[in-house]
């Protein structure tokens, strides 16, 4: 783990640019605070050996109960959510697809 | 300041359900009630974010045309719920408390929320909370925060604030809130009613807009512990809508309640003591426990070592599982969308940055920045590993324990403004609930007590993986040893 307080502007950019976040100027300069402080909190887990310790990404995991384990369901075909249904939820459709700016200058 | 919070006892389920059987009282009447109380009362608490009185009054007319022909009535038949904004009804908002769902309407009906409605409640609106679930005081939702009904001054706490306080304030006698770590039993806490968080896997997710996938979970508010384990017995249960959904069977969680403590083991985790705990809050908790222990309970002390790591844990994963779940609010399929880009990842960029507040982008950016490469071995992996030994220190306490009991939050409901601008200190708030939440067992908040400010504190009553019925026991204990 980096060292607490280690994030940079250059950092925050980046990170802002692979999330999709465009920020302003203030955004940038308060999210630099705010990771420093959050990640300054976060480098207590160096204290933790967990050099033989497999990682969890599920409480069914641990649930040693032989019946929570998680079940594949049947891999049948049915029906989707109505299209009309979602198209009306959206910003702009042409009732078929979903509608987006220019992707391709030319 | 305050508001008069129970001039009169609340109506309980059983209640209601017998009241329209026997024809003393309407579905309608009832709901009609309860839409008066919001009109009276919402103005200074913003719990409910829309209401829909039409569709709520053809529900409870069906209730009472089943009735008037002297058919039986279902569990929760005249009930009126109130569901936190980040679960779905079709046809009606689900704006998650941001901007960037404004105006979307829900293409389809959560499963937890198409099981209140097939026991017969009456679904009055959608409740407030914090963006996304992502905070303790329900000051970061997008349309203003919620009032705590006890000090209007302080907040329900958070994330599900609505939900607590109008359940807290009669404006809806059962709640559905989500909790991903804390998010159910800290408001619960701060509003002095009951909020239940069900193992993992025990209530559908299906239509709960993601925020930790790993971590979310369904669960009610309601005024006793009764009424709550009726609401869990009908919101349980295999959905295959939802892969993580558990197979096992649901059990009466009603049937145990009345049998008491006798004989129990009861662990207090000395880490959940510590500093950093108000006064008030511990005498509380202490006082709770010792009539436990007078109720023929055997307390014994425990030790649950990892939970010091639990909120940096909590906050690397809980992010890490953000940032991907809510890459798809991009402009495209839901709600909102920036006006002026002209390209396509502008449109994105900017659709996101107008429509995001600044909590959600700060968990954005975390776990984005946790993720991303040459960091993901030293954070997210890291936590994971973490999580796993938090988890284990628990199923050994449990191998000795039928339950443990810890305050809820470490202090009452804080004023309104007084944590917004320090991350960190807000994160602390979730301090002894977010462990739960790491480690999938069942939890609840019990209100234990009241501050000398007459706020409410709560008791925190942690059950092993799918014993619901064991925590819901020793609640019913305490709730009864309070009047």
């Amino acid at each position: 783990m980096s060292e607490s307080g280690s994030v940079s502007l250059d950092d925050v950019r980046r990170v802002a640019e692979l999330a999709s976040l465009e920020l302003t100027v203030e955004e940038e300069t308060r999210m630099l605070r705010d990771l420093n402080a959050i990640l300054g909190h976060v480098a207590q887990l160096n204290e933790v050996d967990t050099s033989s310790v497999l990682p969890m990404a599920q409480a069914s995991e641990m649930i040693g109960d032989g019946q929570t384990a998680t079940v594949l369901r049947p891999d049948a075909t049915k029906p989707s959510l109505d299209r009309e249904h979602v198209m009306a939820c959206a910003p702009e459709t042409d009732g078929t697809f979903f509608k987006v700016p220019k992707v391709i200058e030319r | 300041m305050t508001v008069e919070t129970a001039e009169t006892k609340p109506l309980s389920i059983g209640d209601i359900r017998s009241s329209i059987a026997s024809g003393e009282s309407k579905a309608n009447a009832i709901a009609e009630a309860s839409f008066e109380k919001i009109e009276a009362r919402d103005p200074q608490i913003h719990a409910y974010l829309s209401v829909n009185r039409e569709r709520a009054l053809e529900q409870a007319s069906r209730i009472d045309d089943l009735a008037a022909k002297g058919e039986s009535l279902p569990v929760l038949a005249g009930v009126p719920v109130g569901i936190k904004d980040v679960l779905t009804i079709e046809g009606l908002p689900a704006t998650a408390g941001s901007k960037i769902l404004e105006g979307w309407r829900a293409p389809y009906t959560a499963t937890a929320v198409q099981k209140l409605e097939a026991a017969g409640a009456v679904v009055l609106g959608k409740l407030n909370c914090d963006e996304f679930a992502m905070g303790s005081s329900n000051e970061n939702s997008a349309y203003g925060p919620v009032h705590n009904p006890y000090a209007l001054d302080r907040v329900p706490g958070g994330s599900s604030g609505g939900s607590a306080a109008a359940v807290a304030a009669g404006m809806a006698v059962a709640t559905l809130g989500t909790d991903t770590g804390g998010s159910i039993r800290q408001p619960a806490s701060f509003c002095g009613v009951v909020g239940i968080l069900p193992t993992y896997g025990r209530v559908s997710r299906y239509g709960l807009i993601a925020f930790a996938s790993s971590l979310d979970r369904v669960g009610p508010f309601t005024a006793s512990v009764r009424d709550a384990a009726t609401v869990l017995g009908v919101i349980a249960g295999h959905d295959p809508q939802d892969a993580t959904s558990s197979p096992l069977p649901v059990p009466d969680y009603t049937a145990d309640l009345d049998k008491g403590v006798a004989g129990l083991k009861l662990g207090i985790p000395s880490e959940y003591f510590a500093e950093g705990l108000d006064p008030e809050v511990r005498a509380a908790v202490e006082r709770s426990i010792d009539q436990l222990r007078s109720a023929g309970a055997t307390v014994k002390p425990i030790s649950l070592p990892h939970s010091r790591y639990a909120i940096p844990t909590y906050y690397v994963i809980a992010t890490a599982e953000a940032s991907a779940n809510l890459a798809r609010f991009d402009g495209v399929r839901y709600g909102f969308r920036a006006k002026d880009a002209n390209t396509l990842s502008s449109m994105y960029r900017r659709s996101r940055d107008l429509g995001f507040g600044a909590e959600v982008k700060r968990r954005i950016m975390l776990g984005t920045y946790a993720l991303s490469a040459g960091y993901y071995d030293a954070y997210y992996k890291k936590a994971q590993q973490v999580r796993r030994l938090l988890t284990e220190d628990f199923l050994k306490a449990f191998a000795e324990v039928d339950a443990i009991l810890t305050p809820t939050a470490p202090t009452p409901a804080f004023k309104l403004g007084e944590k917004v601008d320090d991350p960190v200190s807000m994160y602390l708030a979730d301090i002894y609930t977010v462990t739960a939440s790491l480690a999938g067992i069942c939890g609840l908040s019990v209100p234990c007590g009241k501050s000398s400010e007459g706020l409410p504190i709560g008791l925190q009553i942690l059950g092993k993986h799918f014993d619901e019925a064991m925590m819901l026991r020793v609640a019913q204990t305490v709730e009864a040893l309070q009047s």
